[in-house]
């Protein structure tokens, strides 16, 4: 499968680059070099993944994250020369699934790409329950009293994840292996930004979850504290 | 301030009123004793001429005498009111005795008429006047002296002088400084109120002010009214607020400038890295079709890319600390994951090198509200710098922690420090033998960074070492964000050292305002 790549940024020297490396791993590179067209670009290309750059002429790149997040649940990386936790958050929150801070190493930006599209490969039909909410994993569906509640694939990762063991505690540090594909990574702001939103989505009363609880000073857990 | 001053004027007014009264009663009774002496003498001369004139050949007369004397010295005193009564009185009984006014013979103490009968003098003493018809008795002043009624007997003629008029005026004049001395009293504070007011005021509005601008509020200004003192304290105030206005202005610009600039080199800088990165990666995985010269460029290429690239974030990340613009976001956790993700990533490299790395820790969770980014970057800091000095022994992680701090403490028995080091390694590209290979490649900043990134948690980062020893390095952190720390829960110096006990030297004490005191307790 080749898996189509949206890369949106305006550097054109680092687009050709992404081009040669994206192309090399066997990805297929689109190209779009301003956020006023990145929407028109989307709708054409149908990606499989987006590389988003944040600073981008135009409309920048948060806008352009929230109304791709408007339109599809495709999985978005960011692209960042910021590391500090407003712009991370601020990114995260516009509705970007992962971010990769610049300068980064091709193997490491295929990595996370790779882990996005990973969920392609076909899961066993099975059905999960937890409060009123049923999860039908095969079908990347969560319904509440028979109706569907939209979520992004990588909000759907995070709930299986946590719903499938209701028994155990996950640290944020296991979150981001088993879900993003991590490892040795210390980033809890992607987690904690991406609980909240699934929290929003799910929990009757985001402000006090039921579905997805804290455990304070380890993290997360499925089900009644 | 006013109270201070009633109270005072109060004492003044209760001595000076005291002296008063005490002068006027002794001027009053002595020029009163002075006057009675003189009449009592008087008197008993007069008696004693009527005496001498007197028929002695009747001695029913002799009664008469009596009466006769007495009605006419009390008569010389029968003014309105009485001056004085007169008591005559026999030292033998059985001759008559009188008295004038129904005074009372007890009247006269009985020391005084011992006094009398034994000196045959005139004496005189104070008294209580009392009278025979049951009027209350008074105060007053008894004077005696002998007289001799010849074929009668030896008598005692005693004046009796009331002080009632003394007691009357003494009694006025006490009662007139009473009220003058509360007119006064209320006077005086009165003044002192409005006095108070008039200086307090401008002195109490001034430290409000100061209050204002010290809290932030750095327009604030005082209003300058007249030409005093205050108004010039007003105007030395509002020059001073106006410079430190100014000057944290200065430095707010700069600081947002700095913060600005460091921002923009991050981002200018990066996406152009970011392709040179990826070019190199491409290039060095392509490098086997490559001749050798252009290989070992490509190799040379992407090994100093990484050293490039470390560098700029560490400078990046120094810079920041530098501009204040490093803001920690506490969140709960157990130090004990930190600690094994950290330990974990670098034990590839330990194990090439030949060092054990094991970790010592509690079985309960040690959690501690803590930037996990920047104590993740704290470990791997030195957890790799005691895998670079470690020379194949085993290094050692050691976590505690108790009620009020959390501590790590990361211990090499590799080269050690030399005395004086253990305070230079927290220093900015501070290299402990500048001969030796750069072998791991560190930036020179990983360790200073550290140290920020402890103060930044009101926390310690502290290093004990001895020549060939190896070196310890703690951390310690309070367990609740904004806590104090007066102790860490693990000993800097280890106690495996060698016997050679050294006290150890501590990260050198914050530069800047603001931070806390990391290298606080020399542990003793």
């Amino acid at each position: 499968m080749r898996g189509r790549v949206l890369v949106v940024d305006d550097d054109t020297a680092l687009a050709e680059m992404l081009g040669i490396v994206l192309r090399g791993e066997g990805f297929d590179p689109v190209f779009c070099a301003d956020g006023e067209r990145a929407m028109g670009a989307f709708r054409e290309s149908r990606p499989d993944l987006v590389l988003l750059d944040l600073m981008l002429p135009g409309k920048d790149g948060i806008e352009v994250c929230r109304q791709i997040r408007g339109e599809s649940g495709v999985p978005i990386v960011m692209l960042t020369a910021k590391t500090d936790t407003v712009d991370v958050v601020l990114g995260l929150e516009s509705g970007a699934d992962d971010y990769i801070v610049k300068p980064f190493k091709p193997k490491e930006l295929v990595a996370r790409i790779r882990a996005r599209m990973r969920r392609t490969d076909e899961p066993h039909p099975e059905t999960l329950e937890i409060s009123d909410l049923v999860i039908d994993v095969a079908g990347h569906s969560v319904k509440r009293d028979g109706e569907q509640i939209p979520l992004t694939p990588l909000e759907f990762d995070l709930l299986v994840a946590l719903v499938r063991k209701p028994w155990q505690v996950f640290t944020r540090e296991v979150l981001l292996e088993q879900v993003w594909g991590y490892r040795h990574a210390a980033d809890t702001r992607l987690v904690n930004v991406h609980v909240q939103r699934l929290r929003s989505k799910i929990e009757r009363d985001p402000e006090h979850p039921e579905i997805v609880v804290t455990v304070r000073g380890v993290g997360y857990k499925a089900g009644p504290a | 301030m006013v109270g201070t001053t009633l109270v005072l004027s109060l004492i003044v007014i209760a001595v000076l009123g005291q002296l008063l009264v005490g002068r006027i009663a002794d001027g009053l009774l002595e020029a009163k004793i002075e006057a009675s002496l003189v009449e009592a003498r008087a008197g008993l001369t007069q008696a004693q001429a009527q005496v001498a004139a007197s028929d002695r050949s009747d001695p029913i007369a002799d009664d008469r005498l009596v009466d006769q004397i007495a009605v006419q010295l009390a008569n010389r005193g029968s003014s309105t009111p009485r001056l004085f009564d007169v008591l005559l009185l026999s030292a033998s009984p059985g001759t008559p005795q009188r008295g004038s006014n129904l005074v009372s013979e007890t009247s006269v103490p009985l020391r005084l008429r011992a006094a009398v009968a034994r000196d045959q003098i005139q004496a005189w003493t104070y008294t209580t006047i009392a009278y025979t018809d049951g009027r209350p008795s008074v105060t007053g002043l008894s004077v005696g002296a002998p007289l001799s009624v010849p074929g009668v007997g030896a008598y005692e003629l005693y004046y009796l002088f009331p002080l009632t008029q003394e007691q009357a005026t003494l009694e006025l004049v006490r009662r007139t400084l009473i009220l003058g001395g509360v007119a006064l009293l209320v006077l005086l504070g009165a003044i002192s109120w409005v006095v108070t007011r008039q200086v307090l005021d401008p002195v109490r509005y001034a430290a409000r002010v100061a209050e204002r601008f010290s809290s932030g509020r750095l327009v604030e200004r005082m209003d300058v009214e007249g030409e005093d003192d205050l108004a010039r304290l007003a105007t030395s105030f509002n020059r001073m607020a106006e410079s430190l206005q100014m000057q944290i202005q200065r430095l707010e610009d700069l600081s947002r400038v700095q913060r600005r600039f460091v921002s923009d080199v991050s981002h200018e800088l990066r996406t152009p890295l970011t392709t040179v990165r990826m070019a190199a990666d491409v290039l060095h995985d392509a490098r086997d079709t490559f001749d050798p010269a252009t290989a070992r460029s490509a190799e040379l290429l992407q090994a100093q890319l990484d050293r490039f690239e470390a560098l700029l974030a560490d400078l990046l990340e120094i810079s920041r600390f530098d501009a204040g613009a490093a803001v920690l976001e506490p969140e709960p956790h157990d130090l004990r994951d930190l600690v094994a993700r950290a330990v974990e990533a670098d034990r590839p490299l330990a194990q090439r090198r030949g060092a054990d790395m094991v970790i010592h820790q509690p079985t309960t969770p040690c959690v501690a509200d803590i930037d996990p980014r920047r104590v993740d970057r704290i470990l791997r800091n030195l957890i790799g710098n005691a895998v670079e000095h470690s020379e194949g022994r085993p290094i050692d992680v050691t976590i505690a922690c108790d009620d009020e701090a959390v501590a790590v403490v990361v211990r090499d028995h590799g080269v050690g420090l030399r005395p004086g080091e253990s305070s230079l390694v927290f220093n900015r590209f501070w290299r402990a033998d500048p001969a030796r290979a750069r072998t791991t490649g560190g930036t020179g900043l990983g360790l200073s960074i550290a140290l920020e990134d402890a103060r930044l948690h009101g926390g310690w980062l502290q290093a004990w070492g001895q020549p060939g020893d190896g070196a310890n390095f703690r951390l310690t952190l309070p367990r609740h964000a904004g806590g104090e720390l007066d102790h860490s829960p693990l000993d800097l110096e280890p106690a495996d050292a060698s016997s050679v006990r050294r006290v150890p030297v501590v990260a050198p004490p914050p530069s800047r305002s603001g931070a806390k005191d990391v290298s606080g307790g020399v542990r003793g």
